[in-house]
């Protein structure tokens, strides 16, 4: 099966230049960018399994001597194609805050504590159908300088790779109800509601385990279709 | 199953100030990384090089906390992917790097020149790598191509026949001088008179 890559799919992304988010000013191309064909350049990308993930990586609760502050939660799901295929055997890298919503980034500057038990990043490979899990413990918000009491809703930062470069995403997945959803430029750079609905993990009680944590599903969509839809059916 | 029902995809976010212990750890942190700026390994064949350069942004200021990913053919303009059929004379090179910029800006990666890479009419497009450049303040990240201006194949290249003239000069970069393997210096200007160009894919 060969996959197409249609960039009216583009259109789901933030605009480049989203003046809510001030650091996008200077970053944001101010000519033209240039459409071409996808070539066997484009339409390959990294291949990455087992071997990139070491056992246990996918746990950022168990990455230390002891265990980490804060809310235990099961982070699972499906990264799919825009068929809803499954993805199998893609590499997902995340990483984020501790439960105080602080970084370990030497940069971060923000007067809450590091967590000792905490690094903040993990790593994945979706199995065969594409299913992926993570435990970790929820994010904090955190404040931040883009304007007067700005606030980042909890979130955690997600990189994936999918069946090709074209395909390549990096996003970030938030927390259903967070009350900072109002007033965050970064979330809102994605000006469809039901594009922005889809940065947002959904409560699942049937995979939470008792007595242990909660788990929240964020299934990722990524680019791809196929391009001969009628030899499949 | 595929229902061939179109989804809409997962918009993307910015990879924000603080990836780098997860992405790009580069010793610094407790953590290791999937991938280094180096994609030479032992039984790479093919001509050494090193692509280095800066990334500034719309002020010409540098810019420290960028990240770089580059993917590539091997020498012989074969993908490390399954969905390439040609055969793969370099099993062990994977033709994928990442890189952060450091304090200063500056990046650069250790790699082999590609060879030829068909373009979807057959015609040979000249050697070139993709680039994808993720930055906070950039909600998506941009993607472009890096040409060699030692290639005398630029002159044909498909791709590059479709940016205006004036522009095509930000996507090669210039061979330095010097002995040794060949470094090739690649800046990145994010916005502005400089602008490289990106592409929409």
């Amino acid at each position: 099966m060969t996959l197409a890559y249609p960039i009216a799919s583009n259109a789901a992304h933030p605009a480049r230049l989203s003046p809510g988010y001030k650091s996008t000013a200077k970053r944001s191309p101010s000519k033209p960018l240039i459409v071409m064909r996808h070539t066997l350049s484009e339409l390959t990308g990294p291949v990455y399994g087992h071997e990139t993930v070491r056992e246990g990586d996918h746990d950022l609760t168990t990455q230390h001597k002891g265990e980490p502050l804060g809310e235990r939660i099961i982070v699972h799901g499906h990264v799919l194609d825009e068929d809803g295929r499954g993805v199998p055997n893609t590499l997902l890298e995340i990483w984020q805050a501790n439960a105080c919503g602080r970084y370990i980034h030497v940069r971060d500057q923000h007067p809450a504590p590091l967590d000792p038990n905490f690094t903040g990043a993990g790593r994945a490979h979706s199995d065969g159908e594409g299913y992926y899990k993570f435990i970790t413990v929820k994010p904090g918000a955190y404040p931040w300088g883009n304007h007067h009491n700005a606030w980042r809703p909890a979130h955690i930062h997600f990189s994936v790779f999918g069946h090709s470069f074209v395909s390549r995403l990096v996003t970030q997945m938030y927390f259903p109800g967070d009350p900072l959803f109002p007033f965050d430029p970064i979330f809102n750079s994605v000006t469809d509601e039901k594009a922005r609905a889809r940065m947002v993990s959904s409560f699942d009680l049937e995979n939470t385990q008792p007595e242990w944590a909660l788990c929240y599903r964020f299934d990722i969509v990524l680019r791809g279709r196929n391009a001969t839809p009628m030899e499949s059916r | 199953m595929p229902d061939n029902k179109a989804r809409g995809i997962t918009p993307s976010q910015t990879v924000g100030p603080f990836f780098a212990y997860g992405l790009t750890s580069n010793g610094k942190y407790d953590w290791n990384d999937a991938f280094t700026n180096n994609l030479v390994t032992a039984d790479t064949t093919g001509e050494r090089i090193r692509i280095e350069g800066r990334v500034f942004d719309g002020d010409g200021q540098p810019v420290p906390d960028c990240m770089l990913e580059i993917w590539q053919a091997d020498a012989q303009g074969r993908f490390a992917d399954p969905k390439d059929k040609r055969a793969l004379p370099n099993a062990k090179f994977r033709g994928f790097g990442r890189c952060g910029t450091d304090a200063n800006g500056d990046y650069a990666f250790d790699t082999i020149k590609p060879g030829h890479v068909p373009d979807p009419d057959g015609k040979p497009q000249a050697p070139h790598i993709l680039l994808a450049i993720f930055a906070r303040g950039m909600l998506l990240h941009n993607f472009t191509r890096i040409y060699l201006d030692t290639e005398a194949a630029n002159a044909g290249d498909p791709v590059l026949a479709l940016v205006p003239p004036d522009r095509r000069a930000t996507l090669i970069a210039r061979r330095a001088p010097g002995n040794g393997n060949p470094v090739y210096r690649f800046d990145i200007h994010l916005q502005g008179d400089n602008e490289t160009v990106f592409f929409e894919i």
